[in-house]
């Protein structure tokens, strides 16, 4: 093709040339998969052998048991007091933490102290939280409230911060302008705009701590966890599908308890 | 409180956003009469910073703002807010808080006057409950006492705001463009509001305004402001064409 100025024949860098930096990244991460897989000792022999394991286990879980309902009912009632009282007592301290984490609302000298401790709070998976709690509490219900509440908090306080960080500060000006506390702005300009995802945010906590309150009773930290843990080790198969079923009618239960709450509150 | 009196008085007013930068460079004003006080000039002048220094949604840099026998520039915490609650705010936009209903944002007009306590119980006396109802009634809102406030349209949404400012039994009205989000006649009508609140009241209103001619037809004072000062402080019919134009600079704008 003839070039349109002729008097500027330099040769423009062509902007599709191949960037090396990256082609050898995505080599590197091939490699990496590749030696990963070697390392781990996963074959197809591996695999078909595992798949043949699964098989027996299945085999042995059905019919499932419930003939120990007791048991089963006990702890599925730890699991549900566990997850409802840490959820709201996580609600109720994450309603304050997120106050005092919002930076529209707070001088920095609260909101980053707050948020550093909010982001302590979510460092640790539940578990290593629940681990600890048991070792410092002792054995029990007690410790799976407290890594729950820990739990609730690390996640929600943040997102309570940042809706409270997004509402509109006119309404706010507003209704400080009429002489009002700092609590009824709060109040009456802060928690109308902010309510409804308030709701959202807590009814996925509940739902996400009634999940995890059957997670830990496995390292002794009270509810079905600790049933189900005991199962698997005593090989009862059977038990440990009833144990499961009841798991997922648990799980559907606080899908229905969420749609309720977020229903009376629309 | 005597005729002779001032509603407010504001001495040597100043306000720095910026070391160095003032917007406001020294204002004295003082308010005695009753009614509708229009503040005109160019965007960006301080019209709005000298509003919202009175009731310290700003605070002042330098000066006093006399009001009720108080600096409020050095009032805090709980004496501001009882000063405050008789400084009623109207806002360019509105400001209502949107998911509580009319009547409710009416109501918070006297949250100055509740505790949290209450306020979290909605214990409002039956009087404010009445003042409220007859407010609405004086804004011809009624009908929409129980809807929500995003559900209304910007005149009503302004005349609500009104009367969340009357609701605050103000012994003055601030007002900071209440008319230049709104038609003509919508701003005309919220004009008429101002007026008459104010001299039911007794009170003066301190109304900032784009409108030349709206300023004209309704203040009993005219302030004008230009470049952080005041250039202009008189009666409406004194404003001659020199005037607008040491207020708002050059003067193809004026046919």
């Amino acid at each position: 093709m003839a070039r349109l100025n002729p008097s500027t024949a330099i040769n423009r860098e062509n902007p599709f040339k191949r960037n090396w930096l990256s082609t050898s990244l995505w080599i590197l991460l091939g490699l990496y998969l590749v030696y990963s897989f070697n390392a781990m000792g996963l074959s197809w022999q591996r695999i078909s052998d595992g798949l043949g394991f699964a098989g027996k286990l299945l085999d042995k879980m059905f019919p499932p048991n419930f003939s120990r309902w007791e048991l089963l009912l006990n702890g599925l009632g730890e699991s549900l007091e566990i997850a409802i009282i840490s959820s709201i007592a996580g609600i109720i301290i994450s309603l304050f933490l997120g106050l005092f984490a919002a930076r529209n609302m707070m001088p920095g000298w609260v909101s980053t102290p707050t948020r550093t401790f909010i982001a302590i709070c979510r460092t640790f998976h539940p578990v290593i939280i629940a681990i600890l709690f048991v070792k410092s509490v002792g054995f029990g219900a007690l410790a799976g409230i407290l890594t729950l509440i820990v739990a609730s908090i690390g996640f929600i306080a943040k997102l309570f911060a940042e809706a409270i960080e997004e509402i509109s500060l006119k309404q706010v000006e507003a209704i400080r302008a009429t002489g009002a506390s700092f609590v009824s702005v709060i109040l009456f300009s802060v928690m109308p705009q902010v309510f409804s995802r308030f709701i959202g945010f807590s009814t996925y906590q509940l739902d996400s701590n009634l999940r995890n309150s059957t997670m830990v009773g496995i390292v002794g930290a009270g509810g079905l966890g600790g049933t189900l843990f005991s199962a698997f080790q005593r090989f009862d198969y059977d038990f440990v599908a009833a144990i499961l079923i009841t798991i997922i009618a648990l799980i559907m239960f606080g899908e229905l308890l969420s749609n309720i709450i977020r229903g009376v509150f629309r | 409180m005597s005729s002779t009196q001032a509603f407010l008085e504001i001495k040597g007013l100043k306000k720095e956003y910026v070391a160095g930068k003032p917007i406001l460079k020294g204002i004295d004003v003082t308010i005695k009469e009753q009614g509708i006080i229009a503040i005109i000039g160019p965007s960006g002048t301080g019209k709005s910073t000298l509003l919202r220094c009175i009731n310290r949604l700003i605070d002042p840099t330098d000066g006093e703002i006399v009001f009720e026998e108080k600096d409020i520039c050095k009032a805090q915490n709980q004496q501001l807010r009882k000063l405050r609650r008789h400084l009623g705010m109207v806002f360019q936009e509105y400001n209502l808080v949107e998911r509580l209903t009319v009547i409710e944002n009416v109501l918070t007009g006297r949250l100055g006057y509740m505790s949290a306590w209450q306020a979290w119980r909605r214990k409002y006396s039956q009087e404010d409950i009445n003042t409220a109802f007859e407010l609405l009634e004086a804004v011809g809102l009624s009908e929409q006492a129980k809807q929500r406030a995003d559900s209304l349209s910007g005149g009503q949404r302004q005349r609500v705001g009104i009367a969340r400012a009357v609701m605050q039994d103000p012994r003055i009205i601030l007002a900071d463009e209440p008319t230049s989000s709104l038609d003509p006649k919508t701003a005309v009508e919220i004009m008429e509001l101002l007026e008459r609140f104010s001299l039911e009241k007794n009170i003066p209103a301190l109304v900032n305004i784009h409108d030349v001619t709206l300023a004209r037809r309704f203040a009993k004072r005219i302030i004008g402001m230009s470049e952080g000062q005041v250039v202009y402080d008189g009666s409406p019919e004194n404003i001659t064409d020199d005037h607008l134009k040491k207020i708002y600079g050059g003067e193809s704008w004026l046919d």
